[in-house]
């Protein structure tokens, strides 16, 4: 039976994104190749209807284990275990932190063959073949699984959550032994949020300005435009600004900075030099704002507006505020 | 000239010169105590072509010689380079005459050079152009321009050869300390006693970081300063020692240089004059330049090579000369188009070069120390050859060197003579006049270039003098306005080219450049223009006229050393920035 | 307490990384350094020392790896680690990220350690996991992408960055920590230790003296098997708007986002 068993990570009450994600493309894969996705959710007294909902996402079982939370190394021995019980040729995961970690650590227990950063699957005989990126996102590669269970371990949220109209799934109890390594780490506080921190790589959508913005206080369109959207959006900037101090270096996207790949990334009074460019050419959807028509930006952009980012991006704020409002 | 530098309304750029004394900050008086330090047998400064030849040529002789092997200690040859791996900061055309390498690695064949990747092909044809204007050319027999004859020279990447001369000197014994810079000579009663490495973890005013680790001081019984163009101590050096006295001051041009993987080979070596395209012959622009094309055919993977660059002499007048964008002009050439048309750049860079000859090379040695290499200013400008010379020097540094040593003396002034008496020495001084009627204009220089190369330097007589680049009036000109648009295929602007280059220098590292940082617009523009990685730009709202202000994105820089020309200058960066060059 | 720290050797950053066409692999010739990472991970080995909680007796670099390697190590002991070991064997070339774990675990067993530390990801294998196969091995806990690290309460207290937050996790050494490169600011290694760095001892291991089973090794026997690299689906060329009634324009960017569900 060609089954694929797969991890859904809950956090307050919810799974995020990314699991419900991972158990829709389980579903549609095991379609596939002629089996069943089944869910699996580790925690301390998991809501069995919780679990089910995962159903409505085309799981046909949730199995649900009882151990600490926020933790790979219990989900390697339950997981491990429900495998050895038979039927499951693979295990997906859907990025994330503990994503890589347990479909690692699965690796080593079944000595099973494993791809991470997979951000694309395809049936082919009945058996899957993983594609992911490499090289800095330069070229892709295809893997086969020679191993009886294969693992694939995706790129934080690359799979599409897909709600198949099918009712609660099934839920069964999965009881399993820790391993001893897997008792020697305790969680003392889980999923802090630091505030202080701009979370530049985790956000949707990010507005990012460069030296078109004039001055300092140019960031204040790019901030106004930015709480406009909500809160998933941050602010972002060049190193060229960073530089001439107009804002702080937790916000520096580039070469020397840091890479993000966004749902959404609007640049604005940023001409696109390469330097900047390799920091976030992999963002889905490219906006740029720049009054020069000839900014390389407009190379590589998705939507390029040629115009003054000073009459433009305070009309945008007031639409989009418009928008989410009405 | 007028208190603002300006000279019948141009302005010059020695009036404002960089802030920075270099014996002040460049020398160090006296070693740290023993255990501070660390001690070797023979220190070099650089691990280029020169020095590294010179650290090959030593350990030959070392080799042979075990009893002095151990008087020189545990580390008998230490290499400082401050780029990542030798080779990273060497850049050239480059068609070398071969002899000098082959003496030094007696047993190699040229094929094997070509196996071991720094070696491209035997020249077996060549052609010499004038460009007469964007779409013409004029062929020029080669016997009119003898110094473009290459026959039988080998088309090298200096970047690749220090990579293999570094192998070899590592393997014979020699302790090569990358991404470490050498700060400060040091001085002890009127020698040189050693070198201080520099500090890392400086932020960018110089403040001590977390991770702050001083420099070391290292004593050795001899110093080689193979800095190349134009050494950090090694200018300390020459005002210290004097080492200029009575000479012409030098005098720089600055190559820049792609190199292109092409669909056809390129079947000979091309040189061409720039004048009447795209540089101006008028007297007054004071532009003299010239490029160069070469094929390459690399063994290791098969593939059809061509390095291609500009050179122009850095003491021109019009601010918006650019070598970079002049070389971008020179491929919107037919002659070059049919050549890399349907190609991929592979390589960029850029470095400065010594351009004055025999009369502008400094005293080649002095207490405790010599000189070698571009350093020592030995590059032949009209035939564009250096590389040989670079070996030549190093080979015979390290024989004065250990001669000396070896009788127990400290004196290494003989390698001065042989410098004079070997090759380097006679073919510099056959052009040693060749070039410096070109200060008076193309036309002027031209007449005069030909009957000087071909009567071996007879004529003119006496000794040409130089000007200072810097001291040449700048004005805002149009030289600018032939320059191509970037297209990020074919044509390309500076930020990525400086990309390519894999320049990694840190964010937070102090600025290794100085500047006048309030400046008329005509030096600034001088500045903006010239360097290939645009270190320097004006504000926006700068006035047309006037003083500017000057930004300097440092970080930028591939310390190519031109800056150091034209009223700024270049000083020791920290070791490990600046690019990574392979195959330049 | 020893502290082993996995190494690797990566091809330079700046050197443009691309595929061998003969092999389909990466093609690693070219400048190689430590990997960037690691640097960290020595550090954190070193303020542990230095720190004075726990006295740490030994810094041992363990790298696995072709006969260049040994630079990487050399840079490891300049940085502070006391001795090196070099897994090196023909057998081992082309493993996978797990083959490679367990060769690494195999090889760290003969130490012994009390904690193994090493640097979140590698320049070139983009893979973020190797930790967590050698803990499996081990049969030691594990924890990634760690940025905070004391020795408190007898064992290890982490604080991690997760996508959804910041956890802090008690640990019982032996442990495997894999650090991220927000820990610390990794020092510059002196000229003396680097120096002195081919002094320190180093070992060359091959499989058979790690007790490694050649059966789980190498290129041929990975079960993750790379068959075809191929370039990235070509973009679409974008639209471009000129900015004349800025309503308009306005207008018009707001459907662009509304088409894509962007707002």
């Amino acid at each position: 039976m060609a089954n694929i068993l797969v991890y859904a990570l809950h956090y307050e009450g919810a799974f995020n994104k990314n699991s419900l994600g991972a158990v829709s493309e389980a579903a549609k894969l095991a379609g596939e190749i002629g089996g069943e996705a089944h869910a699996i959710v580790l925690g301390e007294n998991v809501p069995r209807d919780l679990a089910a909902t995962l159903g409505r996402y085309g799981a046909k079982k949730v199995l649900v284990a009882e151990g600490p939370e926020g933790l790979a190394q219990p989900l390697v021995d339950a997981m491990a275990k429900a495998i050895a019980d038979g039927g499951y040729s693979y295990a997906l995961f859907g990025g994330g932190l503990l994503g890589f970690e347990i479909g690692a650590g699965l690796a080593a227990r079944l000595g099973a063959g494993v791809v991470m950063e997979v951000t694309a699957v395809r049936a082919e005989g009945g058996k899957l073949i993983a594609e992911r990126p490499i090289l800095g996102d330069s070229a892709i590669s295809e893997i086969e699984y020679r191993s009886p269970v294969g693992i694939v371990i995706g790129r934080l949220n690359a799979f599409e959550i897909r709600e198949t109209g099918d009712a609660d799934a099934a839920v069964e109890d999965l009881s399993f032994e820790l391993s001893p390594q897997a008792t020697r780490a305790k969680m003392l506080i889980r999923g802090e949020q630091r505030g202080a921190d701009v979370d530049i790589e985790g956000a949707d959508i990010l507005i990012a300005g460069g030296r078109g913005l004039g001055k300092a206080e140019g960031f204040k369109l790019a901030e106004d435009l930015a709480a406009a959207f909500g809160s998933n959006a941050a602010v972002a900037a060049t190193r060229a600004v960073v530089d001439a101090g107009w804002y702080p270096y937790a916000a520096q996207i580039g070469q020397t900075g840091k890479t993000v790949a966004p749902k959404l990334y609007l640049a604005a009074g940023i001409s696109g030099a390469i330097q900047h460019k390799v920091g976030m050419q992999g963002s889905e959807n490219i906006v740029a704002i720049n009054k020069d028509a000839n900014a390389p930006i407009f190379e590589f952009s998705d939507l390029g507006v040629v115009g003054d980012l000073n009459k433009i991006l305070p009309k945008l704020t007031d639409a989009v505020k418009a928008k989410k409002a009405g | 000239m007028a208190r603002d530098g300006s000279s019948n309304g141009m302005v010059v750029p020695a009036a404002f010169p960089p802030p920075v004394d270099s014996r002040k900050e460049f020398i160090k008086r006296g070693l740290d105590p023993e255990d501070e330090l660390i001690e070797v047998g023979v220190a070099i400064v650089g691990g280029g072509t020169a020095g590294l030849a010179c650290a090959n040529r030593l350990l030959q002789l070392l080799g042979d010689d075990p009893e002095m092997m151990e008087r020189l200690g545990e580390v008998p040859v230490a290499v400082v380079e401050k780029a990542k791996t030798c080779g990273g900061h060497n850049l050239s055309g480059a068609v070398m005459r071969p002899q000098p390498l082959q003496e030094l690695f007696g047993d190699m064949s040229r094929e094997q050079w070509r196996e071991e990747g720094f070696a491209f092909g035997e020249v077996t044809k060549e052609s010499v152009y004038m460009l007469t204007s964007a779409k013409t050319k004029l062929p020029v027999p080669i016997p009119a321009v003898p110094n473009f004859k290459n026959h039988g020279n080998e088309v090298v990447s200096v970047s690749a050869l220090a990579r293999y001369q570094q192998r070899q000197a590592e393997e014979a014994g020699a302790y090569v300390l990358t991404e470490t810079s050498a700060a400060q000579l040091v001085v002890d009663e009127g020698r040189v006693v050693g070198v201080r490495s520099g500090d890392k973890g400086r932020g960018k005013d110089g403040e001590p970081l977390g991770n702050f680790e001083p420099g070391t001081d290292i004593k050795a019984k001899a110093v080689v300063l193979a800095e190349g163009c134009w050494g950090h101590l090694t200018g300390a050096a020459i005002k210290e020692f004097d080492l200029a006295e009575n000479r012409e001051p030098q005098v720089w041009e600055l190559g820049v240089k792609e190199v292109w993987k092409v669909p056809r080979p390129l079947d000979r070596v091309i040189h061409t004059f720039v004048q009447p395209w795209p540089l101006k012959v008028a007297a007054k622009y004071g532009q003299l330049g010239g490029t160069w094309m070469y094929p390459m055919k690399d063994e290791k993977t098969g593939e059809d090579l061509v390095s291609i660059g500009f050179v122009v002499d850095l003491n021109y007048r019009d601010a918006t000369t650019s070598a970079h964008d002049l070389l971008q002009t020179f491929k919107t050439h037919p002659l070059v188009k049919g050549i890399l048309e349907g190609g991929e750049r592979v390589a960029w860079g850029a470095k400065a070069l010594p351009g004055g000859g025999y009369w502008s090379m400094p005293k080649l040695s002095m207490p405790g120390a010599v000189l070698v290499g571009d350093a020592g200013g030995m590059v032949d400008t009209a035939a564009l050859k250096g590389v040989h010379h670079c070996i030549k020097s190093g080979m015979l540094a390290a024989e004065s060197i250990y001669a000396a040593l070896k009788r127990g003396s400290n004196d290494f002034s003989d390698y001065e003579d042989a410098v004079e008496r070997s090759t380097i020495g006679t073919e510099l001084y056959q052009v040693r006049n060749t070039r410096q009627a070109f200060q008076k204009g193309f036309l002027v220089g031209s007449l005069l270039a030909g009957p000087s190369i071909m009567s071996k330097g007879r004529v003119p007589p006496g000794r040409q003098q130089w000007h200072r680049d810097d001291a040449e009036p700048m004005f805002v000109g149009n030289t600018k306005d032939r320059y191509p648009k970037p297209d990020g295929k074919y044509v390309f602007d500076k930020l990525s080219s400086v990309f390519i280059t894999g320049n990694a220098t840190r964010d937070d590292a102090p600025n290794h450049i100085r500047v006048q940082k309030r400046v008329p617009r005509e030096v600034a523009e001088t500045w903006r223009w010239m360097c290939p990685a645009g270190v320097y730009e004006i504000p926006e709202e700068a006035p047309e006229k006037g003083e500017v202000d000057v930004i300097v994105n440092y970080t930028n820089c591939v310390q190519c050393g031109a800056i150091t020309a034209k009223g700024g200058r270049l000083t020791t960066p920290e070791g490990g920035d600046g690019p990574l060059y392979q195959v330049t | 307490m020893k502290i082993c720290v996995l190494v690797k050797e990566v091809p330079d950053a700046a050197v443009e990384k691309r595929l061998d066409p003969s092999t389909g692999r990466m093609d690693r010739s070219g400048e190689k350094n430590l990997n960037p990472y690691d640097t960290h991970a020595i550090e954190a080995a070193m303020q542990i020392r230095e720190g004075g909680a726990a006295p740490v007796e030994e810094i041992v670099a363990v790298t696995m790896g072709p006969e260049s390697a040994v630079r990487a190590l050399h840079k490891a002991v300049s940085l502070g680690a006391d001795r090196s070991i070099h897994l090196s064997d023909p057998v081992l070339a082309g493993s996978d990220v797990a083959a490679t774990g367990y060769a690494l675990a195999k090889t760290l067993e003969t130490e012994s350690p009390d904690l193994v530390l090493l640097g979140q990801q590698s320049d070139d294998g983009e893979c973020y996991t190797i930790g967590a196969v050698v803990a499996d091995h081990l049969g030691m806990p594990s924890l990634t992408q760690v940025i905070k690290m004391d020795v408190a309460d007898g064992g290890l207290r982490c604080e991690r960055q997760a996508e959804y937050g910041y956890d802090t996790v008690q640990v019982e050494m032996p442990a495997v920590i894999s650090v991220g490169d927000a820990i610390n600011e990794p020092r510059y290694p002196s000229l003396k230790a680097i120096m002195g760095a081919k002094k320190k001892p180093l070992q060359s291991m091959a499989a058979a003296d790690a007790g490694i089973d050649t059966g789980k090794v190498g290129g041929d026997n990975s079960a993750a098997h790379w068959t075809a690299a191929k370039a990235p689906p070509a973009k679409a060329a974008g639209e471009i708007i000129e900015d004349e009634d800025t309503g308009e324009t306005v207008e018009k960017i707001l459907a662009w986002l509304d088409e894509r569900k962007l707002i």
